[in-house]
């Protein structure tokens, strides 16, 4: 009997095909009868009061259906916070908010429409660095912050522009400063970046006369979408049917909801012809949800041994006009603040700042790309300061199971060990090693090192489902409510499924669209969360599906449920196989000697709830956010050239302990891709405004993405496998992870070759360059 | 909007349509003839995946007028594979993992094709080079190459 070992194998992605031919539909791929095209019109200014708006010439070129204006759709939409027009309502709040929307029945006209209307605006003061947005007096960009929903785990300030204040407290700051030897303090900062999915948002929506409303979108989070949707649009959940097609990337810069109200509120007012919003990559710039911007201040304090005796930190986020993801991001930032060490005095504030911004949401790594930014710049500056090895002053820190968390969580002895990420990274670069920095043609070279840890940042009782159905012939079709963006998930789920009934995996289909009406639940599709709690709802409804299996087949071979095995096609009497039935057999019922069918169709279920997760205390950030934590290292090697400042990748090494690698060549796709997303932080990409809030660089012409040629020489990357008991086969996300260490590994290598340091992003050539020659040497 | 007669051959078909002067070859390619397997991210010839080939060169689509392509042979990601079997550099894509979201992998794959009937022997710098027009988010381009480079391989042995 074959074995059907496929867990842990580099087994090809089961979608591959469809992509490779063409074959495969996405969203903006689809036909619709009657289909009509919106368009918007945007604001000019970053923060006006909406005067006046003449629709009446674009009302009346014909072939337009519909003209919406922000007055006649007041409903406010959010994930954490219900802060948020479809279009802007009394005010603007940023350059490129859509203002009015048109449906018409080409793209052409509904342009033409959109350019006919007149809106008057009085523009107001604007406010776009968060710290000033801090100040008192700084404009507001929401007056009704006391009249919006929030989940109970965010905390607003009315009469601020603080849409929430994470606050964490752990030990006794004063004192650990006081024992401190040394204490160092710097300040670091990351722009606005853009997820830069390839594919742009596009959402279709129809809104039937009968009142039920088809959605069909580019959503990472069908059942979010559906959700937001019913609670905005005040419509039951049972008249909301959303969509997803295939997925051309989303990176968190599709999760929750986006553009899809306003589509089934355009297709209403056309009398519920299908209306269609498809972004250009302009808008995806100027008007679609980005990466929302940071500042940081850590103070670190150490004993001369290395010991690290207090941090007290501080996250500032720009937001930009609406809170939308951004809310959770500081928190999950915030409750994660010291990055994976053991620091025993910890006071962290992560403040979540509305600007006049483009508004920010999730984009791989959720706010930790951007504060281990901080945290490992942070590390090195300090380690230099009391003269000890970067790596070492790490390993002596390090949150090693039986540590505390800085939210009072000890460490399970299961959880992972970024020591040995860190250690197999070092031995990677040669740490400790002596080595030439200047090379023979004049170049600086270097290496430098990152740790990084994150959890699933999610409320505490997020849960997910799947269903595996037996089919007629003995195949079998496994149902998901987690959406396929890229990132393998079906994959590594039909690997698990066929394992587990021991059939080969080509019987294994993953049903392809997403249909809220036919999926089984699951929360979103975001936080690297799929693996382990879907896996394990795919695991648990493998179990209920053989426990069917061998009730059924138990009527038919009059032995236990107990005593039967399942292998091959075959459900048999584990102790005398060739007493067995067939699975196609069974698959709709049992049929017994004399013809009367038993039992039937055969379904499992199988669902997955976060475990022992608790909301955090209000005022000291205390409790459990973590379901699990994925530990990792990263190093960098790097080339400067001191003439022109160029600096070229060497070398990249990223170690995760991701508990089993289910299927290492996608793993490994997700931490080349994760690392090439992360270089392009760290040197290429960023918001550029202008002093009016105006986004300079709204294209990829002017806002570059990593090309082949810019990808680091040599990738290496380690899978260290420490499993997680309660985790599927051990295995945990790794998802966001290789994105996380990769701007402070590179900044440390250019320090290390150069002797120049950098506390913003991204370090451009022209930065780089300013700062060789800044250093006098 | 004036209209004008074409005929062009689309992966082998011969299409006689009437087009809008101002109408692209990816939206005909697209809107027209259902062919949704090119792909459509800036329209502007930043992104690279609306590649197709004209007369067996790669172009961007998107900046070639429908009118320009009258008279002329095109070949989109639907015309690769014959028959249900995948090109080499098709089948490279799928073992090696060069595919994640795919939705760069048809103007990789074309641009990749045509590359290495130029080339059959490449470095993988000049991979990279060849690929550097094309913008791909998820994968970091790494399988992509190692794709690339497998695929020219089995081409060689096949042609010898």
């Amino acid at each position: 009997m074959p074995e059907y070992s496929y867990v842990g194998k580099e087994v090809p992605r089961l979608d591959a095909v469809e992509k490779v031919t063409g074959a495969a539909l996405y969203t903006a791929d689809l036909k619709f009868q009657g289909l009509l095209y919106a368009r918007l019109l945007k604001s000019p200014y970053a923060h006006a009061k909406i005067v006046r708006i003449d629709t009446s010439k674009a009302e009346r070129l014909p072939g337009v259906h519909a003209v919406l204006t922000g007055e006649e759709i007041p409903y406010r939409f959010g994930i954490y916070m219900s802060d948020k027009y479809m279009l802007a309502y009394k005010k603007t709040r940023y350059v490129g908010e859509p203002v009015v929307a048109v449906a018409a029945e080409s793209e052409e006209l509904a342009e033409e429409a959109a350019e006919l209307i007149e809106v008057e605006y009085e523009e107001l003061p604007a406010v776009f660095d968060p710290r000033e947005a801090l100040k008192e007096g700084a404009p507001l960009v929401h007056e009704g912050l006391d009249e919006y929903l929030h989940a109970p785990f965010i905390f607003p300030k009315a009469g601020t522009n603080i849409a929430n204040h994470f606050k964490l407290r752990k030990g006794d700051v004063e004192k650990g400063f006081k024992e401190a030897d040394v204490i160092v303090e710097n300040e670091f900062t990351q722009p606005m970046v853009q997820n830069v999915q390839m594919e742009p948002h596009v959402s279709i929506g129809q809104w039937h006369p009968n009142g039920r409303i088809d959605v069909w979108t580019s959503a990472q989070s069908p059942f979010a979408v559906r959700y937001l949707l019913s609670v905005g649009l005040g419509v039951p959940l049972h008249r909301i049917t959303v969509r997803v097609p295939f997925l051309g990337g989303g990176f968190g810069g599709k999760a929750g909801l986006h553009w899809e109200p306003l589509v089934v509120l355009l297709s209403r007012k056309a009398g519920g012809r299908p209306v269609k919003l498809l972004m250009t990559r302009e808008e995806e710039f100027n008007t679609a949800a980005v990466r929302q911007g940071m500042y940081a201040r850590i103070k670190t304090g150490v004993k001369r041994d290395g010991r690290i005796t207090a941090e007290e930190i501080l996250y500032i986020w720009d937001s930009g006009a609406y809170a939308d993801y951004a809310v959770n991001i500081a928190r999950a930032a915030g409750y994660s603040c010291t990055g994976p060490y053991d620091v025993p005095n910890v006071k962290c504030d992560s403040l979540t700042v509305y600007t006049n911004h483009p508004y920010g949401t999730a984009y791989r790594g959720f706010g930790h790309v951007e504060f281990h930014w901080a945290t490992e710049r942070q590390m090195d500056l300090v380690a230099r300061e009391i003269g000890m090895d970067p790596l070492e002053f790490r390993l002596k820190n390090a949150a090693l199971p039986g540590k505390v968390t800085p939210t009072g969580e000890v460490l399970a002895d299961d959880c992972g060990r970024v020591d040995q990420c860190l250690k197999a990274v070092a031995e990677e670069l040669g740490w400790g090693k002596p080595r030439e920095k200047r090379t023979e043609n004049g170049k600086l070279q270097g290496i430098g090192i990152a740790a990084l840890w994150k959890a699933p940042a999610m409320p505490s009782y997020t849960s997910s489902s799947a269903i595996v159905k037996l089919n007629e012939d003995g195949t079998v079709l496994l149902s998901l409510g987690l959406t396929e963006m890229g990132q393998g998930t079906e994959t590594a789920f039909a690997q698990m499924v066929a394992q587990e009934l021991k059939i080969p995996l080509e019987k294994v289909n993953v049903v392809r669209e997403r249909n809220t009406d036919t999926a089984p639940y699951s929360w979103q599709t975001v936080a690297s969360r799929g693996t382990f709690m879907d896996g394990n709802a795919v695991l648990r409804a493998v179990d209920d599906l053989k426990r069917k299996i061998k009730e059924t087949a138990s009527d038919l071979l009059g032995y236990p449920p107990e005593s039967i095995a399942i292998a091959d096609g075959y459900a048999f009497v584990a102790r005398e196989p060739d007493k067995r039935v067939s699975l196609a057999q069974i698959a709709t019922c049992g049929v017994l000697p004399d013809g009367r069918g038993v039992r039937g169709p055969l379904l499992g279920y199988g669902y997955y709830t976060a475990e022992g997760l608790t909301f955090l205390d209000p005022e000291t950030g205390q409790g459990r956010p973590a379901l699990m934590w994925t530990f990792g290292a990263q190093g960098a090697e790097v080339e400067v050239d001191p003439e022109t400042g160029d600096l070229r990748i060497l070398k990249v090494a990223t170690a995760l302990d991701l508990g089993k690698a289910l299927n290492p060549l996608l793993v490994k796709g997700q931490i080349y891709g994760g690392v090439v997303q992360g270089l392009g932080t760290t040197v290429m990409e960023e918001f550029i405004f202008d002093e009016k809030g105006r986004l300079l660089n709204n294209n990829l012409t002017d806002y570059k993405i990593f090309r082949t040629q810019d990808i680091p020489d040599k990738f290496v990357p380690i899978l260290i496998e420490n499993p997680q008991r309660n985790a599927p086969y051990g295995a945990r996300g790794i998802g966001e992870h290789p994105t996380i260490g990769i701007a402070a590994a590179v900044a440390n290598a250019i320090y290390d070759a150069t002797g120049v340091d950098f506390f913003d992003l991204p370090i451009t050539r022209e930065r780089l360059w300013k700062g060789l020659k800044g250093v006098k040497k | 909007m004036s209209k004008h007669r074409i005929s062009l051959k689309v992966n082998g078909r011969l299409h006689e349509l009437e087009v809008e002067a101002n109408k692209t070859l990816l939206r005909l390619l697209r809107e027209d003839l259902g062919l949704t397997g090119t792909k459509c991210a800036c329209e502007r010839g930043d992104c690279g995946l609306c590649t197709v080939w004209l007369d067996g060169k790669p172009v961007k689509s998107c900046l070639v007028l429908a009118v320009e392509a009258d008279g002329h042979e095109i070949t989109t990601i639907e015309g690769l594979a014959r028959d249900g079997k995948l090109t080499p550099v098709q089948q490279k894509f799928v073992e090696h993992g060069a595919v994640q979201c795919g939705f760069c992998t048809p103007g990789m794959i074309m641009v990749a094709e045509a590359f290495l009937r130029e080339n059959p022997n490449p470095t993988e710098e000049e991979v990279k080079e060849a690929l550097g027009g094309v913008l791909c988010r998820c994968t970091g381009y790494r399988q992509i190459i190692d794709a690339v480079l497998d695929a020219a391989k089995e081409m060689r042995k096949a042609s010898t």
